[in-house]
């Protein structure tokens, strides 16, 4: 069983009880200390300013070619904070089991309780940095509920909140490169961590435009890379999101946590061609408005207009009449799927649902919902040329968020001492489902507030002073990163690397996405091992070693593929329905998930073998001390 | 829908660049015009030739990232709109359709359609925040903002950074994007005590990076996909007068 070193006392206790004891690094000696911090997002730029504030030396890398472009920028509804700004009753507590809750009872008290505390923090740091978050009237800061909660306390900047919060962060990173403090490398990427005598100790990086391969030393290296839903290759995220690093990181022995989890979001835009490359996210906040149908005709040819009342099926009403289209993102997401795959999906590839706002406009006017949600209609009609306020948006299930990723502690330390991961990459906080809103709060919290106690506290036993990257252990990782690039370069099939990608998208959409079954994850695990040899022997990579973007998705491919056949073996040893994961062959009478609390409540965190063979599976036990896990009904 | 392509191919900054024809055949209106290079681009390596390098990522329109002239526009026909968000139904069939990279002496390109935007970083670099170290925060509701200066501030910070500014301007002039970033922070009371050296300092380096001078042509604004208004450069200029005098 694994330890994830809670403090032990009171929930209210503890991360209090943790910072008065942690150990501490003199401010005369931090600058001796050279921290690595991967990975520019929210998590990346909060802590690698933090840490510069306090005077250590950070050396910073971005694939980007500015820290500024790094994904979280694309959130859009806003970031939680139990501030109670307006008399609601929310507090600490509520907004942990909240969480706690909406993650179906499958994530760690201790840093769930934690996030909740810091997020009243979080809101002064930002508004201090100048983020211009919605504001009353009065000038007193403005905020609104989201999906699956019944207090208001989502702050936001129009649609745009994650722009917001990463430019705030950027810039407090920016200021201290200027200050000298930390060290930034744009267009970089992370190939491989050094490990030396069992310790983080650097990274191997690639210069991007030159495609020189750099040794950096640090004492401590913190991973902050965001998710990997890009695996299913149409998702909401960005082109070049990966899972590389945690990857790598993980072949180096930091163990990975319920990598199968993955939040399929309710609204995003459908796939309409073979073409397409992404699948825009359009806000949750748009379901506070708009009513989700299908018509109760298979056949069905007419326009939604001309389709009465009455042979409309309100199925999110219909099956939770209590929280109707707020019900929570996996159950809204799944709830379509069924919809879907009963015949009765919308659009030219019958693969949406409707998404509809005449009655909100009928009810409130188009002034109002024109206020509310101009800049979504907007993008809307950009993409499909259809305007939502005449006729229903047309939605569908996207993959959007990693619950799963590198396995860490309440110190947010992996299993390799002085290897850390914060933000999105890691699994700690959102347990089977993320709740709207939590994962900039999470970014934050850690990157401003978590690592920057939790780190010294291991630099704190450590002996200060300059890295030897002349170490065999570094000799040895670049050539194993050089030897990879060569390898993938040398293979001169015919295939193209995307290919591959939508390919393995397609296995995991259909095997290990909205639902899985023990059949469906064994043929996907072939089919990934078959895909997986194609791609060795056929894959093509034009150009040279230098600027070669075919390259750079080469390499994250080959990483995708197999981390894809582990999401598969994290998923059919699961044998229970828990949050974002639904298990066929556990379900309710009433097709909902059912979640198996004796023999099923710990974290499964995968520790790698070697190519090809199975991986060991380790268990962190969930102990419920604080609140009692209970059935997770909408209805 | 048919259309013909001449894009400018550069393979390294140093190498001298040219005009590349290509002709697609089967482009569906519905594609984003980067989905329209990533079918080009398939097709050129199946055929054992080096893809079009562009810059993208987010793919809707936040990140900043993407970016080419189009027949002559900043990202394209449309105003307002970032390259991704371009489909190609906005063009007419058979259409010849010419692909640049943005071009300005601060913006040096990279690899084809790649060029190199860190100036902005810079400009940021020496003063584009408020220097509120973590942990220093005052309780939020403690810096009342009235509602109408919070969303001047948010015009301003809107900015997705991606150089459409630079590049549609006959001068190459970053103002647009280095007044929006001092005007966001000028607005609010948090930014205000450091608006004097933060307005000297950005303006300085925006000049030693080779960007030209703003001539008020206002094309800028046409091409924004953030629609920042040129009124912000005005603002930046009156900050930096004030700054000179005090």
């Amino acid at each position: 069983m694994l330890d994830a070193k809670i403090p032990d006392g009171q929930l209210e206790e503890k991360w209090s009880r943790y910072r008065s004891t942690a150990k501490l690094v003199s401010p005369a000696n931090r600058k001796k200390f050279r921290i690595a911090v991967v990975g520019t997002g929210l998590a990346g730029s909060s802590l690698a300013a933090s840490l510069g504030e306090l005077g250590y030396a950070v050396v910073c890398f971005s694939f980007h070619d500015t820290a500024r472009r790094a994904h979280s920028v694309a959130a859009q509804g806003g970031v939680n904070a139990c501030k109670n700004y307006k008399n609601d009753g929310d507090t600490i507590f509520r907004m942990f089991y909240d969480t706690i809750k909406g993650g179906d009872f499958r994530a760690r008290e201790a840093n769930v309780y934690r996030l909740a505390e810091c997020s009243a923090n979080l809101i002064d740091q930002a508004v201090a940095q100048g983020v211009p978050f919605a504001r009353e009237y009065s000038g007193y800061l403005s905020n609104r509920s989201f999906g699956g909660v019944q207090v208001s306390r989502t702050f936001y900047a129009r649609g745009q909140t994650g722009q917001q919060l990463l430019l705030g962060a950027y810039q407090a990173l920016m200021r201290q490169v200027e200050a000298g403090t930390v060290q930034l490398f744009t267009r970089h990427e992370f190939l491989d961590l050094v490990v030396i005598d069992g310790q983080a100790r650097g990274v191997i990086a690639r210069n991007m435009d030159t495609g020189a391969i750099e040794r950096h030393g640090a004492h401590a290296v913190v991973l902050a890379t965001g998710g990997f839903g890009k695996i299913y290759y149409l998702s909401t995220l960005a082109m070049a999101c990966n899972a590389s690093a945690i990857w790598r990181a993980h072949k180096r022995g930091a163990f990975f946590a319920n990598p199968s989890w993955t939040q399929i979001h309710p609204t995003c835009l459908p796939q309409s061609g073979e073409y397409q490359s992404k699948l825009t996210l359009m806000s949750e906040s748009l379901r506070n408005d708009g009513r989700i149908w299908v018509p109760k005709r298979v056949d069905e040819k007419r326009n939604p207009g001309e389709i009465p009342e009455a042979e409309r099926d309100y199925y999110l009403e219909r099956r939770y009449p209590s929280f109707g289209n707020l019900a929570p993102r996996d159950i809204s997401s799944r709830a379509a799927k069924e919809r879907i795959d009963a015949g009765y999906g919308v659009g030219p590839l019958k693969n949406a649902v409707y998404l509809d706002f005449s009655k909100a406009i009928g009810e409130q006017g188009l002034a109002k919902i024109q206020e509310k949600y101009g800049n979504l209609f907007r993008m809307y009609e950009k993409i499909t040329a259809i305007s939502a306020y005449k006729e229903p948006m047309r939605i569908s299930p996207a993959a959007h968020f990693s619950m799963g990723g590198l396995w860490v502690d309440y110190e947010l330390m992996t299993t390799i001492p002085g290897l850390y991961a914060v933000g999105e990459a890691n699994f700690a906080d959102h347990g089977a489902n993320r709740l709207g809103a939590n994962s900039l709060l999470q970014a934050c919290a850690d990157g401003y507030f978590v690592a920057p106690y939790t780190i010294p506290n291991y630099l704190a036993a450590q002996k200060a002073g300059p890295i030897d990257a002349t170490h065999l252990a570094f000799a040895e990782a670049e050539e194993n990163a050089q030897s990879h690039l060569q390898r993938l370069q040398n293979i001169n099939g015919s295939t193209p690397t995307d290919d591959f990608h939508k390919a393995l998208g397609r296995i995991l959409y259909d095997k290990c996405g909205l639902s899985r079954s023990q059949d469906g994850l064994k043929k996907a695990i072939a089919e990934i091992r078959s895909l997986s040899e194609q791609f060795h022997s056929d894959l093509r990579v034009p150009g040279n070693s230098e600027l070669n973007t075919e390259l750079e998705k080469a390499g994250r491919v080959a990483d995708y593929l197999e981390v894809g056949e582990l999401m598969c073996y994290d998923a059919l040893t699961r044998e229970e329905s828990c949050g974002a994961h639904f298990r066929e062959e556990y379900q309710t009478p009433d097709g909902e998930a059912a979640r198996n609390d004796k023999d099923f409540a710990f974290t499964s965190a995968w520790e790698w073998t070697g190519a090809g063979k199975e991986p060991i599976w380790h268990k962190e036990q969930l102990r419920f001390e604080f609140v009692t896990p209970s059935l997770r009904s909408y209805k | 829908m048919q259309v013909y392509l001449k894009v400018w191919r550069q393979q390294t900054k140093a190498s001298r660049g040219h005009f590349a024809d290509y002709s697609i055949a089967d482009v569906s209106p519905d594609m984003s015009f980067l989905e329209m290079l990533d079918l080009l681009n398939d097709r050129l390596i199946r055929q054992g030739e080096r893809p079009i390098e562009f810059d993208h990522d987010c793919r809707e329109g936040i990140c900043g990232q993407c970016g080419v002239m189009i027949n002559g526009r900043a990202h394209g026909p449309l105003p307002n709109t970032t390259t991704c968000q371009l489909h190609m139904r906005t063009f007419a069939d058979g259409s010849t359709i010419y692909v640049e990279p943005f071009r300005a002496d601060a913006f040096p390109i990279k690899c084809d359609l790649k060029v190199d935007r860190s100036a902005f970083d810079r400009i940021i670099q020496v003063g584009g925040y408020v220097s509120a170290s973590t942990g220093e925060a005052p309780e939020a509701n403690s810096i009342p903002i009235g509602h109408a200066t919070a969303e001047a501030a948010f015009d301003a910070a809107a900015c997705i950074g991606c150089g459409a500014c630079v590049a549609t301007c006959k001068n190459s002039s970053g103002a647009l994007f280095t007044a929006a970033k001092i005007v966001h922070l000028a607005l609010l009371p948090q930014g205000k005590i450091e608006a004097r050296q933060r307005v000297v300092r950005m303006v300085a380096q925006m000049d030693r990076e080779g960007f030209g001078h703003c001539s008020n042509t206002e094309a800028c604004q046409v091409e924004c996909p953030q629609e920042i208004s040129v009124l912000h450069i005005a603002r930046m200029n009156w900050e930096y007068n004030r700054a000179l005098l005090s």
